[in-house]
């Protein structure tokens, strides 16, 4: 018999884990003794920061997650919301930064398998990813090898697993050169009875795990991601996980398979932790307790130790809890698809989860204490102290070319056609794609119904850094205006809340000014938060990214008949601007500033969210009514560059007269705006309904012709849209020296 | 008409061929899982898109000798129709039913886009309700389709009418080939070539996805074509009696 050799435990150990002594206390009171290396391991992960959102949870607590559509909010895998018809559409975003930025290709790859499993573990099928990137300058060290490494991931992961990934965005910020940023979004879809929940009951019921072998890859993958990046990053390699996207896919279907047999009780995916966080989690949520026996977990060596058991993030693996007498059943169905499947223990009412090995009890622990009464911090919050100064009303350049700054606009990373990106990813297959990526937000069949289903990320990370509070309400306004450009109402978001070092007290300032202003929007704007991730220690070498809250909303589109697009589609069609022009001039961390003029500085646009409100429900009236032909929302860049990207989609002209103050208030980007396109007879509908829903509308121009021509106090200016385009759909490549 | 969808672990298009075939076509279709011997009475069996066993190897290469192939095999040899879609196509060439094969992409990345294909054959039982000549917009989504034989061979190929669709610009000029990887021969194919099919014409098959746009609500209904043609001729076949229940 193996004898276990295992490091003494002691604070200093548990310090190496990322415990802090009064943890290591907290877990030896709960324990009455010291605890084993084993048990060690497992609570230093439960307890990192990646699991137990230890520094987030107060804050979290502000969100509104309720609403009329949703039936789960956060705490489980994925939160689950009614989306009409008997379907529900289960959501998620995650982050998988850290693993990314220190191996692009594994990383990003895992990202989009685990968020994936989120989604299937609750017995939907998987129709749709999107991915919100974030990189540095594309001439920062290893920039170049991390986009191309983390566009090639999550193409070869979504497209061999068969989920179209429909949309997302890309940005770039020197802010993020030594920390990228991965966030993977994925939504399925189920029946509305036939949900499926990570919730252990009945003592005596057999666990399986299923799937693949453990093996020693992503051994304290979360406690890497709870810590900040320094010189010596490199040397983290191990703990990145490796992808297998055939076997995600066969292990997909087979669970999907196993589920229709009715003989599961629970299930949960190994995510990170692995089998620690998936086994404590699903006896904790069910109150009840287990006996593993870790000598039938399936093994890629011989070897393995407990703790690299239990701490191994190797992917593409499930746990689950079958009714016992049953289990034969769901066997059956994994050994069809060619899936390791093997009994490793059962449900027990103890509350204990009490691990053997050889014989050996190597870990007998209470589940509640370790799991829900984790510890939690409030972290002290200030603003930075140079608050002022970033805020400070920036000296905005005339442009004394606005049609060669909009060209410049165009051409640069930030605002260019990504299409280069998602050209890779496979966005049409499972045959539910009315509008894949390029648009405002991407627009899903749900089949079998006349209804669509709508999704967008958003987040303005510049805007965030400048005013938290007001980046976390625009990032969640501009995701509603998206929808509503499809017609779309929103049922619920998701968000991946990516920051610094929360034991930073700016940092968590950031985050709870962020929070605020999320909270404040979804409120006004009827989106519940239903589903989540925060991901802390975005950091190198001291230097913080900028907040980033990402934002992924979904929203439901009653009847797709009227369906517009976000480009120009019929000449002599008029175009009217709607929503807020009072405030035009607002440049505080504009695109125009920030990229032309190296400026980051000054108050970012308001929100105001009862506009917003008001715009939205226009918008959706006028698709539901079949009113126009194009809906574009003005963003980054403003309504310069909005316009220019009307003009692309069919290579369309158009003439407008703008009544600016200042040439450079074409890239003013204030909120609560969108261009809308329709035909010259339905211009006095147009005009009566924004009137009778007080939203301001102005007619600025003629839809036509091979050139944009802007007009304004007596001046024009002109390009032709072919060359626009081209500078706008070639500017990445180029930059990535393709 | 008798469909039959073949489903290797890691097709992941079998759902979408299977859904335009029951819905769209109203066809009885069902699934021919890849261990089955047998093809359960399918007049037509469609190999579809996919990673058919994660294509860790070549595309296709595994899938080529998996039990159902034998039976599909067999099938063909009998005269019946087989269309293979992507990975399917991979699928008939790592199995010898079609000749030639498939290189990566020109540029080495997965493409997912649409294409122009050019008809040049309206004779095959795939094709009848096609116009020759005629251009269609169809999506691709592969890293893989970058067909290759040998100067000889493809010029036999030709020569035997059996290039079916080519790659060429929106307005139905020449696109790009040999190698020569351009805007509307993304893949890189030789001598344009995007489908073809074997000397008997009863089997097909073609990198782009033609059960993608086979409904109008998707925006694009060019690939609803292959499949009528298909399903009409196997509805003439059975009036006929010929070829009756296998």
């Amino acid at each position: 018999m193996t004898v276990l050799q295992e490091p003494a435990v002691s604070p200093e150990l548990a310090r190496s884990q990322g415990m802090t002594g009064e943890e290591y206390e907290r877990l030896r009171k709960i324990l009455g003794r010291e605890p084993s290396y084993t048990e060690l391991g497992i609570t230093s992960a439960l307890w990192s920061e990646h699991c137990s959102y230890k520094s987030s949870k107060i804050y979290l607590k502000e969100f509104p997650t309720e609403g009329p559509h949703v039936l789960e909010g956060p705490g489980e895998n994925a939160g689950v919301v009614d989306v009409g018809h008997g379907w529900v559409a289960i959501f998620k975003m995650e982050s998988h930064n850290h693993p990314s930025f220190i191996e692009p290709y594994q990383g990003s790859m895992t990202g989009v398998g685990g968020i994936l499993r989120d989604v299937f573990t609750m017995g939907a099928r998987p129709i749709a990813c999107m991915d919100s990137l974030r990189f540095g300058e594309i001439d920062a060290p290893r920039m170049r090898f991390l986009i191309d490494g983390v566009v090639r991931g999550i193409g070869d992961y979504g497209n061999c697993v068969g989920i179209p990934t429909v949309g997302g965005e890309t940005g770039f910020h020197p802010s993020y050169n030594g920390n990228i940023l991965v966030n993977a979004f994925a939504l399925g879809v189920a029946r509305r009875d036939k949900v499926f929940h990570a919730r252990a009951s009945g003592p005596g019921n057999p666990i399986l795990y299923v799937g693949s072998a453990t093996g020693r890859d992503g051994i304290h993958g979360a406690t890497m991601a709870s810590e900040s990046f320094d010189a010596g990053s490199e040397h983290k390699r191990p703990t990145v996980q490796v992808g297998d996207p055939f076997t995600e896919k066969i292990l997909l279907e087979a669970c999907l398979d196993a589920m229709r047999t009715g003989a599961i009780v629970a299930i949960q995916d190994m995510g990170a932790a692995g089998l620690t966080s998936s086994s404590f989690e699903m006896a904790g949520r069910g109150g009840m307790g287990m006996r593993l026996d870790l000598d039938r977990v399936p093994l890629r060596e011989p070897g393995l130790t407990p703790y690299e058991m239990m701490l191994s993030e190797s992917q593409e693996r499930m746990v689950l809890v079958a009714r016992r007498g049953r289990e034969e059943e769901v066997v059956k169905v994994f050994r069809r698809w060619g899936l390791e499947v093997a009994p490793i223990g059962e449900v027990t009412s103890t509350g204990r989860a009490v691990l053997v090995w050889h014989g050996e009890t190597v870990a007998d622990m209470p589940v509640l204490p370790l799991t829900q009464e984790a510890p939690v911090y409030r972290r002290p919050a200030e603003p930075p102290a140079d608050l002022a100064l970033r805020q400070r009303a920036p000296e905005v350049p005339v442009s004394s070319d606005p049609m060669g700054d909009l060209r410049r606009l165009l051409g640069t990373p930030e605002l260019s056609s990504k299409a280069w990106i998602w050209r890779q990813y496979d966005h049409t297959v499972r045959t539910n794609t009315v509008i894949g990526p390029g648009g405002d937000a991407a627009v899903l069949l749900l089949k079998g119904t006349p209804s669509g289903l709508a999704m967008t990320s958003d987040v303005n990370p510049v805007y965030c850094y400048l005013d938290p509070r007001r980046g976390g309400a625009q990032a969640v306004a501009e995701a509603v205006r998206n929808l509503a450009c499809v017609g779309a109402d929103p049922v619920g978001l998701t968000d991946c809340l990516n920051f610094g070092n929360p034991e930073v007290p700016e940092i968590t300032w950031q985050f709870r000014e962020v929070i605020r202003g999320m909270s404040e929007a979804c409120r006004a704007l009827g989106a519940p938060v239903i589903s989540g991730n925060v991901s802390f220690y975005n950091e190198t070498e001291g230097r913080s990214i900028h907040p980033t809250p990402t934002v992924g909303m979904v929203g439901v589109i009653p009847d797709l008949r009227h369906l517009p697009e976000s480009c120009f589609l019929a000449a002599d069609d008029r175009i009217l601007l709607l929503g807020n022009r009072e405030g035009a001039g607002e440049f505080g961390g504009s695109a125009y500033l920030r990229l032309l003029h190296g400026i980051e500085q000054g108050l970012p646009p308001a929100v105001d969210l009862a506009a917003e409100a008001r715009l939205a429900a226009l918008l959706r009236r006028l698709v539901a009514e079949g009113l126009i032909h194009t809906a574009h929302d003005l963003s980054e860049g403003g309504l310069g560059v909005g316009l220019a990207e009307a003009c692309f989609g069919r290579r369309m002209g158009a003439t407008v007269e703008l009544p600016l103050a200042a040439e450079a208030d074409l890239f003013s980007e204030t909120q609560g705006r969108a261009i809308v396109a329709a035909r010259p007879f339905t211009l006095d509908k147009l005009l009566r309904a924004a009137e009778e829903a007080g939203v301001p509308a102005w007619e600025i121009g003629t839809v036509g012709g091979p050139d944009l021509v802007i007009r304004s106090g007596g001046e024009s200016w002109k390009a032709t849209v072919a060359d626009l385009h081209e500078v706008w759909s070639t500017a990445l490549p180029k930059a990535l020296g393709l | 008409m008798r469909c039959g969808v073949v489903v290797f672990p890691g097709s992941n298009c079998d759902h979408d061929v299977y859904h335009v075939l029951k819905h769209v076509m109203d066809q009885e279709v069902s699934f021919l899982w890849h261990d089955e011997e047998t093809l359960k009475g399918a007049e037509l069996v469609v190999l579809p898109g996919g990673f058919a066993y994660g294509d860790y190897l070549r595309a296709g290469a595994m899938a080529a000798l998996s039990p159902v192939m034998a039976a599909v095999k067999r099938h063909a040899e009998a005269g019946g129709l087989v269309l293979g879609i992507c990975n399917g196509f991979q699928v008939l060439l790592e199995a010898g039913l079609l000749p030639g094969a498939m290189r990566r992409n020109q540029n080495l990345r997965f493409l997912c886009q649409d294409v122009y294909l050019k008809v040049e054959r309206n004779d095959l039982p795939f094709t009848r309700d096609l116009s020759l000549g005629q251009v269609l917009r169809l999506p691709i989504a592969h890293a893989e389709g970058n067909y290759e034989d040998s100067p000889e061979r493809l010029d036999a190929l030709e020569a035997a009418g059996q290039v079916v669709f080519r790659y060429v610009q929106p307005d139905g000029s020449p696109a790009g080939s040999d190698g020569v990887g351009d805007l509307w021969n993304p893949n890189g194919a030789a001598r344009a070539i995007a489908g073809i099919c074997n000397a008997r014409g009863n089997v097909l098959g073609l990198m782009p996805h033609p059960e993608r746009c086979a409904e109008e609500i998707l925006g694009n209904t060019d690939g609803l074509a292959i499949f009528q043609s298909s399903v009409q001729f196997g509805a003439k076949v059975a009036a006929s009696g010929y070829g009756g229940r296998r």
